[in-house]
């Protein structure tokens, strides 16, 4: 195997764990709190919103967006570390 | 000036700003016609996307619905944002780097196969025109009811505009025009929407009214509302209805149906850079995230103010309004027990929409309703669109205030329509013609064929609009169930598995779709009777069954793929590539 290539590979190691540990936190705010764990969690409330309806209409949107930006600066970092990155 | 001289101004002047835009970025080339000749900058590509993705069904019709079901409307809320998480890591990426101009391009040439690429054509035409159509008639409902003009000329107006910039500018100029829209749109949601948080709560963002106290009380907004509701017989506010599998299901479903929807996945082909699709997809969930962060609060807001507004109030004394939304038929009473005042209750006042007995009115002045009642205490039958559309007069907001609604409700059906029209556009030209039926056109016949089919969608989408088929709104979602059980997963296995192949490719696109197809259409249109949970799959509503038809259609394509040849070398070299942001894409041989 080339230096390349193993350097390619190791890239796409790491862009997959990353990926998975985003899309774990992607999951849990939705269809965890936002879901499978809403009724559990209205019983905790935040000023005037239960915190599970809070979560399925707003947090999980937020969470989202957040998500993202932590992707682009995490991946951006992680070209340049694997010299991939583009011009 | 009267309201309806300010709302000639607003709209004609968007309009003119629209047109404008189009003359000043026409498209020269198809690299121009098709993906904007990949210039464009992240920030506006995520203002474009935006405005591509929010319909005329996010600006008017969404707050509306989730403030009749409550908290069930997240699965819209999460949905319809959820998607660009994954289009944002696991597909926008990757795929521009493939740089190429169309989806079926990529199914095409992944799984080396013209029939992959036919197959992904009618896909994306398929579920394209079930879009349009309902954008066209949204446009034509804005028109009638704002400008005065008859619904089937505001849909041949709207045709017009799209006209023009579409079929003129193609990419290039619909990138540079929805910016502009977006920024219609958000301003007329905001605008609004800030006004009746600070009424009703005192605090000028929405997003935090929505959690607060209504002024002058210590009861939080949230609590008043579930009181209402329990002293009127509905469910709770806070509450959800829908069982939990198909809350789930309906979720996935709309997830991944965005990620998969070719108008919205064509948009990260324009800019620049692999880095700049990420960055892009990050900057259109956040204007995305902006009015669909907000939609919910103003959801409670309208259910609150139209409860206290209309609940066992003397129709007499009504604020005019109301009247002003019986004319247009999407408010009607029928006072049941004769005692001039409003029952508004849980259940329906009578079956199906109001049927109007003329102009002829009752003995409080209401119009006459024909509809045979239903035995139950309520008497009032609300459209769901009105919480958005009347939100300010029912608030009493300036003139100038109902103008920017009505310019921002056509800006949000426009954009989307013209990104659809051009997907369109682009797979018979560039899928089916250059690739397929006639090879041997140059690029200059290639870009005029591109403008005649942009016209031709134009003109069936117009056709739709005014003759809409009874089934529009049942196959909406087809659209999403298409997308989840097709692309999706082909795009996916064809960027994250390198051994995935032509036959498993096909074999989990065609499981997928006949499923998905199958399901929908038995249950909406073969028994539609039978269209409840005790007969669905699972538990699972043909809103929610893509899922279903996504999950097979990943089960098919590994089994299928690991028992046929792995694919040729050039397309695992071609997986490798699109997957390092750097360097050059391999040529696919024989193109």
């Amino acid at each position: 195997m080339s230096d390349q290539t193993a350097s390619r590979q190791a890239y796409w190691q790491a862009n997959l764990r990353l990926l998975t540990t985003l899309l774990v936190i992607w999951f849990a705010v939705s269809y965890g709190a936002g879901i499978l764990f809403v009724d559990v969690l209205d019983n905790i409330r935040i000023g005037g919103f239960p915190l599970g309806f809070w979560f399925s209409q707003q947090g999980s949107i937020y969470t989202f967006v957040a998500l993202i930006f932590v992707y682009v600066w995490k991946m951006n970092k992680l070209d340049r570390e694997f010299d991939v990155h583009e011009d | 000036m009267d309201t309806q001289t300010l709302i000639y101004l607003v709209v004609g002047a968007t309009f003119a700003l629209y047109i404008g835009i189009a003359i000043w970025s026409k498209a020269g080339s198809t690299s121009e016609y098709y993906v904007a000749s990949k210039g464009v900058h992240p920030v506006a590509n995520g203002m474009a996307t935006a405005a591509d993705w929010m319909s005329a069904a996010s600006f008017i019709s969404m707050a509306g619905i989730i403030s009749f079901i409550g908290r069930d409307g997240a699965v819209y809320l999460m949905g319809w944002t959820g998607g660009y998480v994954l289009l944002a890591m696991c597909l926008a990426p990757y795929l521009r780097k493939f740089g190429k101009f169309t989806v079926p391009e990529f199914v095409g040439e992944r799984y080396y196969s013209q029939a992959a690429r036919m197959v992904a054509v009618v896909c994306v035409i398929f579920i394209s025109f079930t879009y349009v159509a309902g954008q066209m008639r949204g446009v034509g409902i804005v028109f009638s009811r704002y400008l005065e003009v008859d619904i089937n000329a505001g849909v041949l107006i709207g045709m017009g505009i799209v006209f023009v910039y579409a079929v003129l500018g193609g990419m290039k100029g619909i990138t540079y025009t929805q910016v502009a829209q977006y920024c219609v749109m958000i301003v007329a949601y905001m605008i609004p929407a800030i006004f009746i948080s600070m009424l009703i709560t005192g605090n000028p963002i929405p997003q935090l009214g929505f959690g607060s106290t209504v002024e002058g009380t210590d009861t939080y907004l949230l609590d008043k509302l579930n009181q209402l509701h329990t002293d009127l017989g509905f469910k709770e506010y806070t509450a959800g209805g829908k069982s939990m599998i198909d809350t789930f299901a309906i979720t996935v479903a709309l997830m991944v149906g965005t990620a998969g929807l070719p108008h919205v996945i064509v948009r990260f082909f324009t800019v620049p850079r692999v880095s700049d699709a990420r960055l892009s997809a990050g900057w259109a969930l956040l204007f995305i995230a902006i009015l669909y962060t907000t939609a919910p609060a103003v959801a409670s807001f309208a259910r609150v103010n139209l409860i206290e507004t209309v609940s066992n109030a003397e129709y007499k004394q009504l604020p005019s309004w109301f009247q002003n939304w019986e004319t247009a038929g999407l408010l009607a009473w029928q006072d049941k027990n004769g005692d001039g005042k409003i029952q508004y209750v849980a259940g329906a006042p009578f079956a199906g929409k109001p049927k109007f007995d003329g102009e002829k009115t009752g003995p409080n002045g209401e119009r006459v309703v024909t509809n045979k009642p239903t035995d139950n205490a309520n008497e009032l039958y609300v459209d769901r669109d009105i919480m958005v559309l009347a939100n300010p007069e029912i608030a009493q907001l300036p003139a100038w205030v109902i103008a920017l609604i009505a310019a921002g409700g056509l800006a949000a059906a426009l954009s989307t329509a013209a990104g659809l029209l051009l997907v369109i556009s682009t797979s018979i030209s560039h899928d089916l013609l250059k690739s397929n039926l006639m090879p041997n056109i140059s690029e200059k016949q290639e870009l005029l064929a591109a403008r005649i089919a942009a016209a031709c969608a134009i003109a069936v989408a117009g056709y739709f609009g005014i003759n809409p088929p009874g089934f529009v709104a049942q196959v909406v979602a087809f659209a999403f169930g298409l997308a989840a059980a097709s692309f999706f997963p082909a795009i996916i296995l064809g960027i994250f598995s390198k051994r995935m192949n032509k036959e498993g490719a096909i074999a989990g696109m065609a499981t997928g779709l006949a499923f998905t197809f199958g399901y929908i259409v038995y249950f909406k249109f073969v028994n539609p009777g039978a269209n409840n949970a005790d007969n669905w799959l699972f538990g699972i509503s043909p809103e929610g069954i893509g899922t279903i038809g996504m999950i097979l259609n990943f089960i098919v394509s590994t089994v299928v793929s690991r028992l046929t040849a792995e694919p040729p070398e050039h397309i695992q070299h071609l997986v490798e590539d699109i997957r390092v942001p750097r360097g050059a894409v391999a040529p696919v041989g024989g193109h």
